[in-house]
């Protein structure tokens, strides 16, 4: 196993939460399908069938999920050239990582994706630990601006001005 | 001959100088990126997937076939210079790879790579261009019925094949049948799992599944585990090989090819057993058994093989069929279907330059590849030395980009984040992602052929299985289903019941290590 000792144990709890993500995924599709009318289709088959049977696989896979876990199954982590399991999830880091990502999502519409878009990187740069302040904000602003200008000349397609609007 | 013929065709469409730059621009960045750690093909061609909003087609799916074959190259320059597990198709090649490297043999082994990557990929892409032909003939007489058993079959066997897990694999799969789901059933129109929300009527965009599964949440799970001390990188000039080195080389290239191809092209999880079986191979039927496990250039050259020929293959179901056998070929199966265009039997009569303007500019590529890697094998390993917080933040960045520019619109971004925080979880839980991108893509299509047989035969269920191919389909499924856990119970019943704690117990080839259940595949 890759992963160490106690990654495995606190994962080994935290694993039924898997189960219970699937069993509210297949609830979810079959009250779904159940409200869906379907006059159109003739035969067994009609618009509900296909989320039903989405709906018991995933439920069906919930229970087995959870009869693997009380038998002692672990899901395995993803290793790569990069992770380095030995240590637990960094929380901190992905909480900076989401925020920054949130960031743009609220304010590329007002700020504009070349601030935004800034922000974006800027904001993620430093949650991964880089701490090289003028570089990471040079790279940030060349980035935005430049993938601005890639898409509005090179694809035709215009993302948000914002507050650069007429300077762009 | 009439492979052939269009084939000439295809380069008369390849070699004009407009799509020669993008056939040069594919094989740059799909080698620029398959050298950077974490990113691999599939992630790739999800963040170039904007490109098809203003692209012609034949342009972006050249440009894609050269990202294609690039990223299996540059895979194998990261799995020999840097001494970790890498993407689930050079896991093999990185194991004697990184040995020979260690020892100071790397520029052999990165040039066995090289040179076997493109002669196998030159015969598998010639094999592509004599089969393809020939199963579109075999395949433009199967129906509805038919068709359904297939993807049946690539589901189950992209399930049980890959992994070390069933349930999880299952689980996985139902995940992205869920999502696939989403939106108006285009058979009545009538809206489904959309919670009322205007913006998910249309469905989920491929875009924003496929980048945030792989690109939004790789990149979070990297950056959740972030190695603190980089992985070492071994230094390494240029890429050549001795007489010697041919010599022992020239055997297994060919050895992977003819293992590798068949193996592509069916849904088995892509290059993981057949390169496997290749290792196992030259292992045996070397002259210098002694040097396997210490840096043995069979072990790379074989497997090197393998893993292209297999890319090559996969293509075989991807364009005759519209089956895709791996995360890559789903990929690009949504590419396709982004323009509205569904591959299948009639794809290669009704868009015949677009195909084989393709395969034509894969011979086209690996020549590129050729002449871009031998030369410059060092220029490239520069890369692996890019700071990692820039690597990643970059990832992200254009994530957010291609997702937003799908619709221009912010819900896309928050959905982005939603589906990159399902890749994160699935990641950390083992629950592979290529059943759920595989399901997500091939499950609308999938629901279609249902009803369609269905309704062709008036509502009764026979009508699934009243063809001999559906029903030899429908046997390979169940075999798939059964054979493994009979294997398992009686292996266990032998070992004296001593089963417990591998939880449903299917395993692996050992030595292919644990990381691979989970990785994109190729």
């Amino acid at each position: 196993m890759s992963s160490s000792p106690t990654a495995a144990e606190k994962g080994g709890r935290s694993e039924y939460g898997v189960a219970l993500l699937l069993l509210g995924l297949g609830a979810w599709a079959i009250v779904d399908a159940l409200g869906v009318t379907d006059t159109a289709s003739r035969g067994p088959v009609n618009a509900r069938t296909v989320p039903i049977a989405v709906g018991l696989l995933l439920i069906l896979m919930a229970v087995l999920l959870t009869v693997d876990l009380v038998r002692g199954g672990r899901g395995e982590a993803e290793g790569g050239e990069d992770v380095d399991l030995s240590h637990g999830s960094d929380w901190r880091t992905i909480g900076l990582l989401v925020g920054s990502f949130a960031a743009n999502a609220l304010l590329i519409d007002s700020l504009g994706w070349p601030i935004s878009g800034a922000i974006l990187f800027f904001g993620t740069t430093y949650a991964l630990g880089a701490r090289h302040y003028v570089r990471m904000a040079l790279i940030s602003i060349v980035l935005s601006v430049g993938s601005w200008y890639l898409f509005f000349l090179g694809l035709g397609i215009k993302l948000p001005v914002g507050l650069l609007k007429g300077i762009l | 001959m009439d492979g052939i013929n269009a084939l000439i065709d295809g380069f008369g469409t390849a070699l004009t100088p407009i799509n020669l730059l993008y056939a040069v621009i594919g094989v740059v960045l799909g080698t620029a990126i398959g050298v950077l750690p974490g990113i691999g093909p599939a992630m790739t061609i999800a963040l170039l997937l904007p490109l098809t909003f203003t692209l012609e087609p034949t342009q972006a799916f050249i440009m894609f076939a050269g990202i294609y074959y690039g990223g299996m190259y540059g895979g194998s320059t990261t799995s020999i210079l840097l001494n970790t597990p890498g993407e689930s198709a050079s896991v093999i090649t990185a194991i004697e790879g990184n040995l020979m490297a260690k020892k100071g043999r790397g520029a052999a082994a990165l040039a066995t790579a090289a040179i076997g990557s493109f002669i196998a990929g030159t015969i598998g892409t010639l094999a592509l261009a004599l089969v393809a032909p020939q199963i579109v003939k075999l395949a433009i007489q199967l129906g509805s019925p038919d068709y359904f058993a297939i993807m049946m079959l690539a589901f189950i066997a992209v399930t049980t094949v890959l992994g070390s897990s069933k349930i999880r694999g299952l689980a996985s799969l139902g995940i992205g049948l869920l999502i696939g789901t989403v939106g108006i059933d285009p058979t009545s129109g009538q809206q489904r799992l959309t919670l009322g929300i205007p913006q998910l009527a249309d469905g989920i965009d491929v875009v924003v599944v496929a980048v945030g599964l792989f690109a939004v949440g790789e990149a979070l799970w990297i950056a959740a585990h972030l190695r603190r001390n980089p992985a070492e990188i071994i230094h390494v000039d240029g890429a050549r090989m001795n007489r010697e080195d041919w010599r022992r080389s020239w055997k297994p290239w060919l050895r992977g090819t003819l293992i590798g191809f068949p193996f592509g092209a069916i849904p088995a999880g892509g290059a993981e057993i057949p390169t496997f079986l290749s290792y196992a191979m030259e292992k045996k039927l070397t002259k210098h058994p002694e040097e396997f496990g210490h840096g043995a250039i069979e072990g790379v050259a074989g497997p090197e093989a393998t893993n292209n020929a297999s890319a090559a293959g996969g293509l075989v179901p991807l364009l005759t069929l519209g089956i895709p056998t791996t995360a890559t070929a789903a990929v690009m199966l949504g590419a396709f279907q982004s323009y509205g265009i569904q591959p299948g039997p009639r794809l290669l009569d009704e868009q015949a330059d677009l195909v084989w303007g393709l395969i034509a500019s894969l011979f086209i590529g690996n020549v590129i590849l050729l002449a871009l890697n031998l030369p410059l094998a060092t220029i490239w390993a520069r890369l692996l030395n890019i700071p990692r917080p820039y690597l990643y933040a970059g990832i992200l960045f254009f994530a957010s980009i291609g997702a937003y520019a799908a619709n221009t619109s912010t819900f896309d971004l928050w959905l982005l984040l939603i589906i990159g925080g399902l890749g994160f979880f699935m990641r950390r839980f083992g629950l592979p992602v290529v059943p759920a991108i595989i399901a997500i893509i091939l499950g609308p299509v999938a629901e279609e052929q249902l009803r369609r047989a269905l309704q062709i035969s008036d509502g009764e269920l026979s009508g699934l299985v009243n063809t001999p191919f559906s029903k030899v389909v429908y046997v390979i499924v169940v075999l798939l289903l059964v054979v493994p856990v009979v294997i398992d119970r009686v292996q266990s019943r032998r070992r004296g019941g001593d089963q417990g704690d591998q939880g449903d117990g299917i395993q692996d080839a050992p030595s292919l290590g644990h990381q691979h259940a989970n990785q994109e595949g190729q």
